[in-house]
């Protein structure tokens, strides 16, 4: 498993033992590392911006893409300010188990030289800095078509600081789970398991949308939501292959078990619908792309082929079956499915990449444990550890965050306004104007 | 002078609009519309939440007739619009009491 947890060891090492001098630029990393960089921001705007705005009602698409963009800006100032030094830290200094330490407030020590393994430090951090821009977007999916601006803004700037920098700083910053051994390679504790579960609580703490259950919420625009979704796929070859932070065979593995999960995972929702339903949905194809994408991610450095191709597979049928099981039977207004998708997925691919990790299952052997650990049953131990972890940690801070968010501006519009819709409410403007 | 109005399934009016015409019916107004009789609507499920769609598409032709052209009108548009199927639609016949050419001022059947 390399990786960014390998890199964080080489920053950790780095001056003590090769000295950052011997450090060089390698000229093919930074190249696709800065393709990859401009990849993940797509995923965002306006990837997921689409993906989300379709899903609506066409009273809210505006405030899906006003959200989306606005949280690009704010978390690209606060990863600046204060976000990558807790989850990073500097180099050369040794790293908490918890936080980073606080030599990069305001990438203080980076500067056009510095390297970071074969890249630029400057380059690093901007590749990190596009996740910390699609993780509190993804949550926007939670509690969509019913908070407030302010609030959103609020609580996902506190959020960011307060949950995801820490996590990032526990798996890829040389933390106690990356140090424990777990295998994570492109963020489905950090970003996914992060994100389902602050919009699962975001969810259930604000309630349904009004006529939830009663009153058809149909999504507004299945075409805006559908080349959102073929973004996603693209945009998702940076997120994981990227995280590979070279130009090497562990990105070009990423990229093909990436691709081959998400054609496994639409495929398998679709023929779920299929048969459930009697008919194939449109809608249903591209949300198995997702779960099978996020699903990949943490496993997408860990596993060969046929592996991914049993991941997806896997991600599409039990993603379909949460997303039934969560609106239907748990009645949560999860609005855009973020949780039965993104959570459900991130757990399973965690879990999963503990298993076809083995470099002893044949066809669907992996890239082999971490080191220390030497038995399939020994991974799943740390991949679960990595999960209960990040879901137990994020659940309550995002709880105590909107609370507080809640006392100082009030987290959802009123009943009215919620009727007229958020566009003409909160931003004064219509979406379409046909 | 009569006013028909015939409403029918959309995929049916250029064939209805077709057998108008071949029986002397110089003009017509449509609009698309939605409704429900006999046949009743349809789901459409998205992720798992299903949504029972009430109201059918449909299209309304209005036309106004001739007391002599009548029997004609609707003869044709029962022919044209019908599939055998549920859902091919109604007509309705009311008295027409006056009908003006806005250019010449023609009134009565002479509008027509």
């Amino acid at each position: 498993m390399k990786s960014l947890q390998q890199m964080a060891l080489l920053m950790l090492v780095g001056t003590a033992s090769a000295s950052a001098s011997a450090q060089e630029l390698n000229q093919a990393d930074t190249a696709w590392v800065l393709t990859a960089t401009a990849l993940v921001l797509f995923m965002t705007i306006p990837g997921l911006s689409l993906f989300y705005g379709g899903l609506v009602r066409v009273k809210n698409v505006l405030s899906i893409l006003m959200q989306c963009f606005a949280l690009t800006c704010l978390m690209s100032l606060l990863w600046f300010a204060v976000g990558y030094t807790i989850a990073f830290g500097s180099d050369g200094v040794e790293q908490g188990a918890f936080i980073g330490d606080f030599g990069n407030v305001f990438f203080a020590a980076i500067t056009m030289d510095s390297l970071n393994g074969g890249i630029p430090a400057t380059l690093f951090a901007i590749f990190q800095m596009t996740f910390a821009i699609i993780t509190p977007a993804l949550i926007v999916g939670g509690f969509a078509e019913r908070m407030r601006f302010s609030a959103m803004l609020l609580f996902s700037a506190i959020w960011l600081i307060v949950v995801y920098a820490p996590v990032c700083h526990w798996v890829w910053g040389g933390g106690w789970l990356g140090s424990m051994g777990l295998q994570d390679f492109a963020g489905g504790t950090v970003v996914h398991i992060t994100a389902a579960v602050a919009a699962l609580v975001a969810a259930m703490m604000m309630g349904p949308r009004r006529g939830f259950g009663k009153v058809a919420m149909p999504p507004h625009n299945l075409t805006l939501t559908v080349a959102g979704a073929g973004m996603l796929w693209v945009g998702w070859f940076g997120f994981n292959a990227g995280s590979a932070v070279a130009a090497d065979n562990s990105a070009a593995m990423a990229m093909l078990v990436t691709h081959l999960s998400a054609s496994a995972g639409a495929l398998a929702w679709m023929a779920m619908e299929w048969i459930r339903h009697g008919k194939p949905s449109v809608l249903g194809i591209v949300t198995g792309m997702v779960a099978g994408l996020g699903t990949i991610t943490p496993a997408s450095g860990s596993v060969g082929p046929a592996a991914a191709v049993v991941i997806g597979l896997t991600a599409g049928v039990v993603c379909y079956f949460a997303t039934n099981w969560i609106k239907n039977k748990l009645k949560i207004d999860d609005s855009l499915d973020v949780f039965p998708v993104h959570g459900v997925g991130g757990i399973l691919g965690t879990l999963l990449a503990g298993v076809f990790c083995s470099t002893q299952l044949g066809v669907f052997s992996g890239n082999g444990f971490s080191d220390g650990i030497d038995s399939i049953g020994g991974q799943l131990m740390v991949q679960a550890t990595g999960v209960v972890a990040t879901f137990t940690y994020t659940a309550v801070a995002t709880w105590v965050i909107l609370k507080v968010v809640d006392l100082m501006v009030g987290l959802r519009v009123d009943a009215d306004e919620e009727t007229q819709g958020l566009d003409l409410v909160l931003h004064d403007e219509r979406g379409y104007d046909l | 002078m009569k006013m028909m109005t015939a409403i029918i399934k959309p995929f049916k009016l250029d064939d209805v609009r077709e057998a108008l015409q071949q029986v002397g019916i110089a003009g017509m107004t449509v609009e698309e519309v939605k409704g429900y009789g006999r046949q009743k609507g349809h789901t459409e499920l998205y992720r798992g939440a299903e949504y029972l769609v009430e109201f059918q598409p449909k299209v309304k032709i209005q036309i106004a007739v001739s007391d002599g052209q009548l029997d004609a009108a609707i003869d044709a548009v029962c022919k044209a619009a019908a599939t055998g199927k549920i859902g091919d639609g109604k007509i309705f016949v009311a008295p027409l009491e006056q009908g003006i050419r806005i250019r010449t001022g023609e009134t009565g059947e002479d509008a027509l």
